[in-house]
């Protein structure tokens, strides 16, 4: 069943939902922020933060699973730089955004030395090859590894957190309108801060996959603008979480598909190949914004702005 | 019909910087009764009843809720009492549906289901239909505030208060609020009720407590009294006889006749065939409660509504379909009331909205470019003579206190050299001191030879302003009469209610 002169489309769904990890990671996690009425451009940042935070911890203990958790940490930590001068000391938010990315970067290429030719412990597959060798269910269903499920899993949650739950009302409150939600009682940056350091864990979790599973090794600047992905797939999503799934998914499936025509040898230059993903990512986003118009494209009507409680 | 008692309040006293805004304030409310608390705009009203919910704290005095003491501290506190308030601009949020609208203002809400259950309940049993899976985005001013008003009435409250409720809302709407709170107050639930507008208070209230500039001055039973002796006790017989200014009376500078425009605001009020001339050194007052087409006639005005050519005539020159540039090329300045958005861009500095309306009439382009230096001298000269309290004239307009900025705007506006004047509530949330400052340039402008219009809800300062007085009534204005001379009895039947003209012939 192969097409396309090669590529086989089990192996191809099997190898994106893997590679859409990270961004779909990064994409959840920012969905929440944003939500909030929190606009963090550091996406970047924190996921290559979480790169090398998950692959130092990893390395030094042996344990892919604490290597992740270790990666959750270091971007939650960094986040937590965000939350305080946009919370605290209400900054601007873009502008903080961005200094956060190139901190993010700048902190994880110093950091990172010594770490280059190293090979991380195995993150292997989760469930017995038993059910992986099955035909065609088997690669993509069962085929995976742990963080693949959980990235799945998390999207679920938070779909019903935000639709189902108070908390999760009260973070949409949150970010449409932080006066009437100050003027109701709730603690409007303190909700704001806790949305960002979840943020910040998400995206610092899929920075590690990108360290520990997809390269395996350290590099500099290891994420390569997926932090950036991310940040137009909540967009493209509309803020909302399965559609996060899709939209990672596509553009994971992008991503592989122009790897596969690379090695199967296409006419088709290297170079074009590379920044097809991205091309069709802005693409997208165009064309989803031209087709709807002012409030209908559901981003919360509060994003990027700071709250102050003047009373 | 007695009534147990359920709110006292006792010598109530509440000062902000520079103002006393309640001055032993007492009354009490029974269980089931609906109490109006009457009152101009700047009377103390809205503090009062902060102070019930827990919003602001009394200075001194006492609350007593069922005869035991009742101090709330926060909302929360007031709430859990049996104290529910509907606000006058509401806290709801515009993407979320009604049932989780209603499902953050509580404290325990039950499960989502179960809730929209609930609220179509009450809403059904209160004649305030409402589907509680609807965007509150989509909703009317009028079905968000049944929103509120449900929301209060799922914690069972004792006491609903409620701040001028019938603001936004169509007639149609204020009758179906009417039978909800009669429905209520027949259950037991005591409503405080805020406004200034006599007839709704006299069809609905049975008490009122009349407050003038922070103190008690009246407690009555509407229904036995008139509109008129309500709007006197409001407004007050210790009127000084305002000092008239000698002065011939010039040409006319602004005419205006039978001009008609519908509302561009939503529920806002059409003008219907007002006509009026303002003589140069005249000042024209403009009274009527809010609402009643004080906004249109100053978008009218200042160009920003446009009518027929010869409606608007400045200086004999009809201007009518004219835009605001050309009108204040051709004389008029005008002021409009909401300082934040309307008359000043929040977020520009002085100097620029200075440039905003004074570029035109003082010259302040060259060749096409700003003349920031002369801008600048301007902005300072303004800032100087009415004593405007900033750091300097680079701030933001929005950082200066509503009083602040009131006296740069006003300064604006006056000390162009204009030779009409139009202003919408000159003074409002400004202190006595400026208040006092700002008539007082009114007046100057008049003696130099301006005519200038102010529409005010204060009367007693268009009465120490003006030299003709009028009042706006649904639209229409009534004919200009000399302020000399003028009782209070008169300006109470001008004034008095949706039908004021027809009581004064019965009464004449």
């Amino acid at each position: 069943m192969d097409f396309l002169g090669g590529i086989n489309p089990v192996i191809l769904i099997a190898t994106l939902m893997a590679s859409a990890v990270p961004i779909l990671m990064a994409a959840l996690g920012e969905t929440v922020v944003e939500r909030a009425g929190v606009l963090n451009l550091g996406v970047e940042g924190m996921m290559v933060i979480g790169a090398l935070g998950g692959f130092i911890v990893a390395v030094e203990t042996g344990s892919p699973v604490l290597g992740f958790i270790g990666g959750a940490a270091a971007g939650a930590a960094l986040s937590l730089i965000f939350a305080l001068l946009t919370q605290v000391f209400l900054a601007n938010q873009v502008a903080t955004g961005l200094a956060l990315t190139l901190f993010g970067l700048g902190v994880s290429s110093l950091g990172g030395q010594g770490y280059n030719g190293i090979k991380p412990p195995a993150t292997g597959q989760l469930l017995p090859d038993a059910l992986a060798d099955l035909p065609v269910v088997g690669p993509i269903v069962f085929g995976h590894d742990w963080m693949v499920y959980f990235s799945i899993a998390m999207t679920a949650v938070l779909w019903w957190v935000l639709k189902s739950t108070r908390i999760g009302l009260i973070i949409r409150a949150v970010g449409e309108s932080h006066e009437a939600a100050h003027a109701l009682g709730y603690k409007v940056n303190r909700i704001r801060l806790m949305c960002i350091a979840f943020g910040g864990a998400m995206a610092g979790m899929g920075g590690a996959y990108v360290s520990l599973v997809r390269v395996p090794q350290w590099v500099d600047g290891i994420t390569a603008g997926a932090g950036w992905i991310a940040l137009a797939i909540v967009v493209f999503a509309s803020w909302r979480p399965w559609r996060v799934l899709i939209g990672a998914y596509l553009f994971g499936g992008i991503t592989v598909l122009q790897l596969n025509l690379q090695v199967a040898g296409s006419g088709i230059p290297v170079e074009y190949l590379s920044m097809a993903p991205y091309l069709i990512t802005i693409l997208v986003l165009v064309i989803m914004s031209a087709g709807r118009r002012g409030k209908a494209n559901g981003a919360p009507a509060a994003l990027g702005q700071n709250f102050h409680a003047s009373r | 019909m007695t009534r147990p008692e359920l709110l006292r309040v006792e010598g109530i006293t509440k000062a902000y910087p520079g103002v006393v805004a309640n001055s032993d304030v007492s009354f009490s409310i029974g269980e089931g009764e609906i109490h109006a608390l009457l009152g101009e705009n700047g009377a103390g009203k809205s503090t009062m009843v902060k102070m019930i919910y827990g919003l602001v704290r009394p200075d001194s005095g006492q609350m007593t809720l069922r005869g035991v003491p009742y101090q709330p501290g926060k909302p929360a506190e007031a709430r859990r009492l049996g104290v529910a308030m509907v606000f006058q601009h509401f806290s709801l949020f515009e993407a979320l549906n009604v049932a989780e609208n209603v499902a953050l203002g509580m404290e325990n809400p039950p499960p989502m289901r179960e809730l929209a259950a609930k609220i179509r309940a009450v809403s059904e049993e209160y004649g305030l239909p409402l589907d509680p899976s609807r965007m509150v985005g989509d909703l009317s001013a009028g079905e968000r505030q049944r929103v509120e008003i449900i929301r209060c009435l799922l914690q069972d409250p004792k006491l609903l208060i409620m701040d001028e409720p019938t603001s936004v809302l169509t007639p149609q709407e204020v009758e179906i609020l009417f039978k909800t709170l009669r429905q209520l107050s027949s259950e037991g639930t005591a409503i405080l009720y805020i406004s200034h507008k006599l007839e709704e208070i006299k069809s609905l209230c049975d008490e009122a407590t009349i407050l003038r500039r922070g103190k008690v001055v009246a407690t009555c039973t509407p229904r036995d009294r008139t509109a008129r002796e309500m709007a006197e006790l409001m407004v007050g017989q210790a009127l000084k006889t305002p000092e008239r200014r000698l002065g011939a009376k010039g040409e006319v500078a602004l005419g205006v006749s039978d001009l008609s425009v519908a509302s561009p605001i939503p529920f806002g009020t059409a003008l219907k065939g007002v006509s009026f001339t303002v003589a140069k050194g005249e000042v024209l007052g403009i009274a009527g409660v809010a609402g009643n087409g004080q906004d249109e006639l100053l978008l009218a005005l200042s160009g920003e509504l446009k009518s027929a050519p010869d409606k608007v005539r400045i200086l004999s020159q009809p201007v009518g379909d004219l835009g605001p540039v050309e009108r204040r090329r051709a004389g008029l300045v005008a002021a409009p009331e909401d300082r934040y958005g309307h008359a000043a861009a929040p977020d520009m500095s002085l100097v620029e909205n200075a440039f905003l309306t004074a570029g035109v009439r003082k010259g302040l382009t060259k060749n096409g470019f700003v003349d920031w230096a002369g801008t600048r001298k301007f902005a300072e000269e303004i800032i100087a003579a009415y004593d405007v309290r900033t750091p300097g004239p680079d701030v933001a307009a929005r950082a200066l206190s509503g009083g602040n900025l009131q006296k740069f705007l006003m300064g604006r506006e006056l000390m162009q050299g204009a030779s009409v004047i139009v202003i919408n509530q000159p003074t409002w949330g400004v202190d006595a001191a400026a208040a006092a400052q700002i008539r007082q340039s009114i007046l100057d402008r008049a003696g130099e030879g301006a005519a200038v219009v102010v529409i005010s809800q204060d009367l007693d300062e268009l009465l120490e302003v003006a030299d003709s007085f009028a009042v706006l009534n649904e639209g229409r204005l009534t004919k200009p009469r000399p302020t000399e001379g003028l009782t209070m009895d008169e300006i109470g039947l001008m004034m008095g209610g949706a039908h004021g003209m027809e009581v004064a012939h019965h009464v004449a």
